[in-house]
């Protein structure tokens, strides 16, 4: 069972960024908003999705107390662009302004885009909208080779993924690869 | 949330409109951009002059702007409309009807975040033939203005979207590729009665013209 977490302060939003993950899982997934997960509902899942938000949406920043399961949960998370930054902010990242609207050809690590891109090249396009960055965590590695900073990380001992991008668009493989694996 | 939706008339702009007062929030303008353009990747939609009656029989204030369409000052043209209906309507945020269109969805998303407003695209990635099954629950009266692909012929202009029109456009999109709601460009449609209308639009006047070897216009005069 996969559960997939909503950021949206606008429930509206979740027509967007949540309903096209849905639409990807398919089967076995049940959705809640960030404020409303609970213990029962971690246990439940065998792993998580927490999706991204609109380019103007930072009101999950202020509820970071409401994400500390992640540091304890054992199994599988993905983070897409918002859901990425929670998981950085977490394990003591911080939020820098680094905005990106497009589509853009990045360079991903050999081990990532065989584990969840549908084609080997590690030249992916790849579908950005945020305002903010998360930087690297101590205990994450990053994925991506193209940029600076993270737009994809993992955490070193623990499946827990993190991309900038919006796989929901571009890359729906990626999603389909987490689920499956 | 007080939210303005860019509006063409057809079918994506009125079920977003639509789903975006669903949601609870106030449409208050439409915006609706004239391109002279025929090859706008923005805005090209021919019924465009028929938004003012559909912004009547909504109640809903219209701004409807002109562009000449060329790639930038199209964008220009349309961030200028959005600011005029953040100074006249005070809204937030706007609406879209974009699908697949990452062209359009980035564009819009890019204008809105300079501006310091919400941009929302309740249809995003929507599954098409989900997509016009819920147009026809919901009661939306669609009508094809427009076949631009091949093996479209005239037959098709002026069909209404109901059960048999999406058995046919399946066929279409298994054998040639078409896309179930059009999203390529393949048809347009203009929305003669949904929901949000006061009243049903009624056609009085209607003709075909014939643009190519697989493209029909659909012109209609509306009342």
């Amino acid at each position: 069972m996969i559960l997939i977490i909503s950021l949206c302060n606008e429930r509206l939003h979740e027509n967007e960024f949540v309903k096209p993950v849905e639409k990807i899982v398919k089967i076995s997934f049940f959705t809640k908003r960030y404020k409303d997960v609970k213990e029962g509902d971690l246990k439940k899942a065998d792993k998580v999705i927490i999706c991204g938000t609109s380019l103007q949406d930072f009101e999950y920043t202020q509820n970071l107390e409401l994400f500390s399961w992640i540091k304890e949960f054992k199994k599988p998370i993905l983070g897409i662009c918002a859901g990425m930054q929670v998981i950085g902010l977490t394990y003591g990242g911080k939020l820098i302004d680094e905005k990106y609207v497009g589509t853009h050809f990045s360079n991903f690590t050999p081990e990532f885009v065989n584990k969840f891109f549908e084609e080997s090249e590690s030249l992916q396009e790849v579908y950005y909208l945020h305002n903010k960055i998360v930087t690297l965590p101590k205990e994450f590695i990053k994925l991506n080779e193209t940029l600076s900073y993270p737009t994809a990380f993992k955490h070193k001992s623990k499946e827990i993924y993190g991309v900038l991008f919006h796989p929901e668009v571009l890359n729906i493989g990626l999603i389909k690869n987490f689920v499956k694996n | 949330m007080k939210l303005g939706v860019l509006f063409s008339g057809g079918k994506d702009s009125v079920y977003a409109t639509y789903l975006a007062g669903k949601a609870g929030h106030k449409i208050s303008c439409l915006i609706s951009i004239d391109s002279q353009n025929k090859e706008s990747f923005m805005f090209h939609t021919p019924n465009i002059q028929k938004t003012k009656i559909q912004s009547e029989v909504m109640n809903i204030p219209l701004i409807f702007e002109k562009t000449k369409g060329q790639k930038e000052i199209e964008l220009r043209d349309l961030e200028n409309a959005i600011k005029r209906a953040v100074k006249e309507y005070k809204i937030e945020g706007v609406v879209t009807g974009a699908i697949k269109s990452v062209y359009q969805s980035l564009r819009v998303n890019e204008i809105c975040n300079r501006l310091g407003i919400e941009c929302f695209n309740p249809l995003w990635q929507k599954d098409e033939e989900e997509y016009l099954e819920e147009l026809i629950k919901n009661k939306f009266k669609v009508i094809v203005v427009g076949v631009f692909a091949y093996p479209f012929d005239e037959k098709w202009v002026f069909r209404e979207i109901d059960k048999k029109f999406i058995e046919d456009i399946i066929k279409l999109n298994k054998k040639y590729k078409i896309n179930v709601a059009g999203e390529g460009g393949e048809f347009e449609t203009f929305v003669l009665n949904c929901p949000l209308y006061t009243r049903e639009l009624k056609i009085i006047k209607k003709k075909i013209k014939k643009e190519g070897e697989n493209s029909f216009r659909g012109e209609i005069e509306v009342q």
